[in-house]
């Protein structure tokens, strides 16, 4: 059902009994497979976009691409750097700032400028019942009630349907710089980005890749943006302090692995591929202990080491489920399975298990905000 | 402003009430007697006022699901605390409510600089979190003006904001986990050591919910490497509307200082006459802060004064050491008891789109006028979170009435232009009665579903946030 607007939305949903599958640009068919009537969401547009306030405010169903090029025209983007998921999950269409938001797409820059819930500072949804709920505003700050707007990033359509999103918008900076380490095993790898995320001069990307991910050596990459002296005077105190004989990228070719880490496209050809949300020094053993475990793998390390992509070899049934799980719940964190083959994914645990009252309290959310369980049910299982 | 009337019920149990929580909390940690209570009768919104039934001051999570657990059983209303500096009566009690305070978990847990957070016990201050990781060089960024007294379990119950969030964000982004006593007295581990949430975000729901979710004890946050230094402008100007045109052109220039702070001419004299500061004479002024190295704090600050000088200021004195920063910042950081000295005031905290800037200080100033009262400016300005401050005089019949009129026109005029009603400050008892003016009767009902989730009974500070006629069904 192509949907093209709110009223329409809500009419939809509160006439129908479901189950609804609900789609932006389709572009991240993640999660347990949904069996259901799709509801393609068709609400495309900017309304308002006032750069000297760093806000926008767009319907759910414009492309990021549009979104984008109307923000890089007056020098702004959005800073939290949202991953195309196109590259390595090989799906079609064109990602809607919806599902962005949906599903709190976020990229490097994660550590320096926040998530991409930490930019949504308003949403107008429709929920489970049909109803049209508005939350937030249009302005940076606001504690008004309850932020309902952070629940609805990340739900990934399951409590509702976003129709319009507000968002915090950020100037690009004049340049951007990448100091690069070849050959450092993970622990110093990550210890190294540590030492830089510790030291004052604003980090905005900070990831490692095993061997084999992104060429024959392993690389740890230190990102910086800026004003163009202060871009350089940063490099020289890393260089001094922490980063003694990095190689130094600038301009299209920083940029140009900052969109690799971005989309992980070293694993787009990998068949399963998890993302496990660490404590970052953890990672080192986490990695290690899966080899213990005969998990073979590749990693990527994104977040200093917080976010870690692992691609398993692809003999195992289960992907890989077991021994990643037993990881997180001996260091803390979760695992998503985000890419795998739809039969794998029906069969396992796609998001982290809950327990105890987080179950307890998600579950009761969905009852609120979706009671007839009609939207995208069993997607976050 | 009303508070529900107090269930004779409660009232009447209230020995059987004080003997069952004196009887699972360590000697001391129960206050009934009526002068200690005095303590807990109000907040920072001193105009209102109510003793608790009892106070209780437990010393641990275990403590405080002890409290919750017998205060549900007894159904009886639970206010928790902080260091009641709330100024919206978000810690205002009810004569038959329990207040929880949790002054005494104040302990550092676990101090992590590699991976950069501070877990602590929620009832330490804000600044003795940075006083905790500083001699190591880190810091935590969220800086609400009152950060020497307040507490982190305040500042996630009203995401609080400070000087500094324009760079930094607020609570809400700088917030990692905490560990919550449910009103039942379960207790619940959210969020961590990690940066996102696994499943449904509760840690951004539990953030600025004002006391209503559930009783935080522990808290994870993020913490910064501080930066190698800072430093401020002044520029004054003879046009508020000026001003405002001025704080646009800086953010569409692409430079992100900490912080850009506005006085009006009212908060200016006031400031002027309290300490000194040796500011101009003008319409408004602007303290902009930079951060860095010496040289890219020279770079911005040069940045920032070409666009300032395109506007013709009155004044432009750029901080050359760190006595004249701290004389900078001296005027705008006592701002508030200055104003204090003239008058009592009543200090509003709507945002508004920056756009607005001169169109809404305008109204402000027509609108104080019909009321016979003045309203002094000082606020963030880089994110249009505005302080109107209504100066009245609490001992003449009628004042505060009208002052808190004066006060709900104000935000319902943020509303209007697109803003919002508390930028900060959160909802409390103040703004409850307006909160259909910025939300309708669905997007009030779905807030209070998530209530029941947590709260099936609501127990947790149930008279704030929603206006009472809304909420009078579930609170009975
Ligand atoms: C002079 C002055 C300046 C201020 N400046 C700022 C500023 O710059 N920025 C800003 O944001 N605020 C500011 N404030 C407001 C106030 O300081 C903040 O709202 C602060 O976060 C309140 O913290 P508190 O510990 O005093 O909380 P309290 O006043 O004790 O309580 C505030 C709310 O938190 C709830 N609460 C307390 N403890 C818990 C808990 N353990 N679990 C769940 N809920 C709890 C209470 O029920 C209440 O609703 C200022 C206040 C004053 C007096």
């Amino acid at each position: 059902m192509k949907i093209t607007s709110e009223q329409e939305l809500a009419e939809a949903i509160r006439g129908a009994n479901g189950p609804f599958r609900v789609r932006g640009g389709g572009t991240r068919d993640i999660g347990k497979p949904v069996v259901g009537e799709a509801l393609e969401l068709g609400m495309s547009g900017i309304e308002l976009y006032e750069p000297a306030a760093l806000t926008l405010v767009v319907r759910a169903g414009t492309p990021l691409a549009e979104i984008e090029a109307v923000l890089a025209g007056e020098g702004q983007r959005l800073a939290f750097e949202p991953m195309d998921h196109r590259v390595m999950l090989g799906t079609k269409g064109e990602p809607t700032i919806g599902g962005v938001v949906a599903a709190n797409v976020s990229g490097p820059r994660r550590i320096q400028a926040g998530a991409a819930r930490d930019f949504a500072i308003g949403a107008r949804f429709v929920d489970g019942s049909g109803r049209i709920i508005k939350n937030g505003g249009r302005v940076m700050k606001n504690v008004t009630g309850y932020d309902l707007v952070k629940l609805m990033a990340g739900s990934w359509g399951t409590l509702g349907v976003l129709t319009e999103v507000s968002l915090k918008v950020l100037a690009m900076p004049e340049t951007e710089a990448t100091l690069v380490a070849r050959g450092k095993d993970a622990r110093h790898g990550i210890a190294a980005l540590a030492a830089a995320l510790g030291s004052p001069w604003d980090i905005t990307g900070a990831a490692h890749l095993d061997p084999g991910v992104a060429g024959p050596e392993s690389e740890t990459r230190v990102r910086i943006e800026g004003l163009a002296a202060s871009v350089d005077y940063r490099i020289g105190a890393l260089q001094r302090e922490i980063c003694a004989g990095w190689e130094v990228l600038r301009g299209d070719e920083s940029a140009a692995l900052w969109r690799q880490v971005r989309d992980v496209a070293p694993f787009a050809d990998a068949p399963v591929v998890w993302r496990l949300s660490v404590k970052p020094s953890a990672t080192p053993a986490i990695s290690q202990a899966l080899g213990q475990a005969g998990l073979g793998h590749a990693a990527l390390y994104d977040w200093g080491g917080g976010l870690m992509w692992i691609a398993p070899d692809p003999e195992h049934d289960d992907g890989g489920a077991e021994a990643i799980r037993a990881q997180i719940a001996a260091h803390g964190g979760h695992a998503t399975l985000v890419k795998a083959p739809a039969d794998l994914r029906a069969r396992i645990d796609v998001f982290q298990p809950q327990t105890g009252a987080v179950a307890a309290l998600s579950r009761g959310l969905k009852q609120k905000f979706d009671p007839r369980g009609i939207l995208n049910p069993g997607l976050m299982g | 402003m009303q508070m529900p009337e107090p269930r004779a019920d409660i009232l009447t149990g209230r020995a059987r009430i004080v003997e069952r929580l004196r009887a699972a909390l360590p000697p001391g940690a129960v206050i009934d007697d009526a002068i200690e209570l005095k303590v807990y009768e109000c907040d920072g919104l001193a105009a209102y006022r109510c003793p608790p039934m009892c106070a209780v001051l437990p010393g641990s999570t275990a403590e405080v699901s002890a409290v919750m657990r017998i205060c549900n059983e007894e159904g009886v209303p639970v206010v928790p605390r902080g260091s009641g500096t709330s100024l919206s009566g978000g810690a205002l009690p009810t004569a038959d409510s329990v207040l929880l305070g949790v002054a005494r978990l104040n302990g550092v847990l676990e101090v992590d600089y590699d991976n950069r957070f501070i877990r602590v016990e929620a009832g330490r201050t804000n600044l003795s979190v940075t006083g905790a990781v500083e001699q190591d060089g880190f810091f935590y960024a969220p800086d609400p003006s009152s950060q020497l007294a307040c507490a982190i379990a305040g500042n996630i119950a009203m995401n609080s904001g400070g000087a500094h969030c324009l760079k930094y964000g607020v609570t809400t982004n700088n917030l990692l986990g905490v560990t919550m006593v449910m009103a039942d007295g379960e207790v619940v581990e959210i969020g961590g050591a990690h940066l996102d949430a696994g499943g449904l975000d509760l840690l951004g729901l539990v953030c600025g919910s004002e006391g209503q979710l559930g009783v935080v004890t522990e808290a994870t946050l993020r913490i910064l490497a501080k930066p190698e230094g800072a430093r401020p402008v002044l520029v004054g100007f003879d046009s508020s509307e000026v001003a405002g045109q001025c704080v646009s052109d800086i953010i569409k220039a692409g430079i992100v200082p900490v912080a850009i702070e506005f006085m009006d001419r009212l908060t200016i004299r006031a400031a002027e006459a309290h300490v000194a500061a040796g500011y101009p004479d003008c319409e408004a002024l602007l303290i902009i802060e930079v951060e860095g190295s010496a040289g890219e704090i020279d770079d911005q600050l040069g940045r920032i004064i070409a666009i300032a000088k395109a506007h013709d200021p009155v004044e432009i004195r750029e901080s050359g050491s760190a006595a004249e920063s701290e004389r900078i910042w001296k005027g705008r950081k006592t701002a508030f008891g200055a104003m204090g000295q003239i008058n009592d005031y009543m200090c509003l905290d709507g945002t508004i789109p920056v756009s607005e800037l001169p169109f809404v200080l305008r109204r402000i100033g027509e609108l104080g006028a019909e009321y016979g009262l003045d309203v002094g400016n000082v606020f963030h300005a880089g994110d249009g979170n505005m302080h109107p401050l209504i100066l009245y005089d609490a001992n003449k019949p009628g004042d505060l009435e009208k002052a808190e009129a004066l006060g709900a026109d104000i935000l319902r005029l943020c509303v209007e232009v697109g803003g919002c009603l508390t930028g900060e400050h959160g909802v409390g008892v103040e703004k409850r009665e307006i909160m259909t003016a910025q939300y309708g009767a669905d997007d009030l009902e779905i807030q209070m579903q998530v209530k029941d989730v947590f709260d099936p009974q609501w127990i947790l500070n149930p008279a704030k946030v929603f206006p009472l006629e809304v909420s009078a069904g579930r609170r009975s």
